[in-house]
């Protein structure tokens, strides 16, 4: 056998055990991370929650926050739920008591009206220990294209809106020193597409918003996550052909949600393959990018 | 969107449309041509499929629970699991539940199913208080045993074609434990476990498993399983706690041959070996629905689909037609995994409700063209003795066999004529018997 065979085969060789080293210590990370995991979840449900929290719900009527806030509930927490006609709102509060025996409130709130933000958060006596920020509007992108009221009215949506009863929230937070924000952006959010441009671009701007919002607040005690949901069957996507393996059910996303806030995570993407989908799309080259029909 | 239902037969294209509120139905209904509307999707034939699909998984709120009456009030998307897991832990558990808890209340209402204490307890209809029901024309009505009483009972078992189901009030009963005492007996033929049916007519849970490929004297060999929830003192600590357990989950559809004679008969000759005769307690999700264990479970029977073929035969006939459809099938060799047999109790006035006094069998078949002929064989049968078959479970049953077992169905007919003039709920399954 000549030396280069020899050669080959050890380099193939040391090439192998080195695959499978690297294997090996993968596995046991993700086994200690997995161990981890369990111990705080197991930590955090032998403790309970104080169960005279509030979580205030924005949006309250998308199908994430309803799924996200009966999570909550089964926990313990209280819920305010806070959307525009607030009226359609009384049905799920009486679902929310009689399922998990908590207490549960509307509050009428429009997110484009933001001068009326102040008085929003005034009103409520109890203040929450948790806010979850599920507005959205995907909005119509042909029309949005052609006429910038449609346009106004995603970017205002998504991005204006929430800044402004975040900042007031924010600022009560900071104050008092504790608290919880989770702001559900989007993967659409993470590189801007034809397809979606204004919502996407006003989702970005909302991730910016909060990952500089964490680092304010970080020192203050005030944690905030950010949510960027894939692909998720709510009345957003009905009746466009989206794939299943990338598909999640709110209930999903809202368990996804509860665990990395008892967590303490920074950053959730769900289902969590996201992360590596995304991480992909924006490394491809613009050049590339550019030309791609996504 | 491709869509079928537990039985994966048919696949067919239908547009489907979730409601979210009571008035988005309202719109829906003025826009579509004709439709039905859809839970869970756990009918295994064409009952709940249509080219308009109206899906309520999305009306799943709770209205009302009285604590001291055990009356539940909720929407009709509202699965029986979600029931379960509230208000085991409080007590309480479903008056009536069939073999799966995968299922919503308004397709329990509109197929007014059954479980294994029918013999005392009755369909889930005899628990139902009163409904609310979408009218064509968008008109809500109230129905109950006092009020639109034609209308209530037309549409308990009337799978839906009266109007969409929005709410339903019903009894839950009380509970002390989520535990069954269970007793399994073995018996060889299906004359002794007729005779151990009507012994054991005071158990309030009663349900046998039955081997169809036995011939001779062993025709109709069977397990009898019985129940009867545990009192406090049988579990000392957690009564209305049970352990999560592993779900199984099949990934993929099996191919086709996976089930054939021999595998079959493998499975039986194990199931029968391992369920001695013996005393135990087992958990209620045990109990009652040892096949949600196993997720996506209809894969096994590969791409092409699989039928049940439930039917029930009057008691006095049912000795020898039953014995006649096993020497039948165990001649064919066309036996079933699961054949599941049961003593109903009597009837109740529901125009199109499925159980009557006799013996039910429900028998699982793959679908292909031996077995529809088969199964035309079986139908004549089943006629000859009086019996039906159960439409929840009907995917291929001729028009004439319908109009022939259901001895109401002018009855039904008459009331859907007066409340859906128009005919505007229509599913695949209505369109094969009745129009």
């Amino acid at each position: 056998m000549s030396d280069f065979t020899l050669y080959t085969i050890a380099l193939l060789g040391y090439c192998v055990l080195a695959f499978l080293r690297f294997c090996v210590i993968l596995l046991l990370a993700s086994c200690l991370l997995l161990l981890l995991d369990i111990i705080i979840v197991a930590k955090f449900f032998r403790r309970g929650v104080n169960c005279m929290s509030w979580l205030l719900v924005l949006g309250a009527k998308s199908d994430i926050a309803r799924a996200t806030a009966r999570r909550f509930a089964i926990a313990g927490f209280n819920i305010y739920l806070a959307a525009r006609n607030s009226d359609f709102l009384d049905i799920e509060i009486k679902d929310l008591e009689v399922r998990y025996k908590i207490k549960a409130m509307s509050l009428e709130f429009d997110v484009l009206k933001t001068e009326t933000h102040k008085e929003f958060y005034d009103s409520i006596k109890e203040k929450p220990f948790a806010v979850l920020c599920a507005v959205g509007y995907l909005g119509d992108q042909r029309l949005a294209e052609k006429d910038f009221n449609e346009a106004k009215k995603i970017i205002d949506t998504n991005y204006t809106g929430c800044v402004s009863i975040l900042n007031i929230i924010a600022d009560d937070f900071e104050k008092r020193g504790y608290g919880y924000i989770i702001g559900i952006s989007s993967v659409a959010g993470d590189r801007g597409r034809k397809m979606n441009c204004f919502y996407g671009s006003s989702k970005s701007a909302f991730s910016a918003y909060l990952s500089g919002l964490r680092n304010r607040l970080f020192q203050k005690n005030v944690r905030v996550m950010t949510v960027k949901p894939g692909f998720v069957r709510t009345k957003m996507t009905e009746g466009r052909e989206i794939p299943d393996l990338l598909t999640a059910e709110p209930e999903e996303v809202a368990s996804d949600i509860f665990n990395a806030y008892i967590k303490h995570r920074d950053i959730l993407y769900t289902k969590w393959y996201w992360r590596y989908i995304m991480f992909i799309v924006i490394h491809l080259p613009e050049f590339i990018f550019k030309r791609m029909n996504l | 969107m491709k869509l079928s239902n537990w039985g994966k037969y048919p696949l067919i294209e239908a547009d489907i449309i979730t409601a979210r509120s009571v008035q988005g139905i309202r719109e829906y209904l003025d826009d579509l041509g004709f439709c039905i509307s859809r839970g869970l999707g756990r009918c295994y034939g064409d009952s709940s499929l249509s080219k308009n699909i109206v899906s309520m998984l999305k009306l799943d709120r709770f209205i009302s629970f009285d604590e001291e009456g055990g009356v539940l009030t909720c929407e009709a998307g509202v699965s029986l699991q979600t029931i379960l897991d509230l208000f085991i832990p409080r007590g309480w558990f479903l008056s009536v539940t069939p073999g799966t808890k995968f299922i919503t209340v308004g397709g329990a209402i509109a197929s007014d199913v059954h479980g294994k204490n029918h013999h005392k307890d009755g369909c889930f209809s005899e628990h139902l208080l009163s409904i609310d029901i979408m009218l064509y024309n968008g008109k809500i009505i109230k129905c109950s045993r006092e009020e639109n009483k034609d209308l209530f009972l037309a549409t308990c078992g009337g799978m839906g074609l009266t109007g969409i189901i929005l709410n339903a009030s019903f009894k839950l009963k009380k509970i002390e434990t989520a535990y069954l005492n269970q007793e399994i007996i073995q018996c060889k033929n299906i004359d002794v476990i007729m005779e151990k049916f009507e012994e054991s007519k005071d158990y309030t849970y009663s349900v046998a498993w039955i081997d169809c490929l036995k011939k001779g004297d062993n025709t109709g060999r069977s397990i009898l399983i019985l129940g009867e929830f545990a009192k406090k003192e049988a579990i000392p600590k957690n009564p209305l706690r049970i352990k999560n357990k592993f779900k199984l989950n099949i990934l993929f559809e099996f191919p086709g041959f996976f089930l054939n004679k021999f595998t079959v008969e493998l499975f039986n000759e194990l199931y029968y070996k391992k369920n001695k005769s013996a005393k135990s307690i087992i958990d209620y999700d045990a109990f009652f629905y040892p096949l949600d264990s196993i997720h996506n479970w209809n894969r096994i029977y590969g791409k092409r689909g699989f039928t049940q073929y439930q039917f029930v035969i009057p008691k006095e006939a049912s000795k020898e037609g039953l014995k006649k459809i096993l020497t039948k099938i165990s001649g064919r060799k066309m036996g079933s995994f699961l054949a599941v047999l049961k003593l109903f109790g009597k009837s109740n006035e529901n125009p199109l409700s499925f159980p009557m006094e006799g013996y039910t069998l429900a028998l699982d078949f793959p679908i292909s063209n031996q077995v529809l002929w088969f199964l035309n064989e079986l139908d004549k049968i089943v006629l000859d003795y009086g019996g039906r078959l159960y439409l929840a479970k009907d995917v291929r049953m001729s028009k004439n066999m319908f109009v022939n077992s259901y001895s109401q169905y002018q009855k039904f007919l008459e009331i859907k004529n007066k409340y859906d003039p128009y005919k505007k709920f229509q599913s695949l399954q209505s369109r094969r018997l009745m129009f």
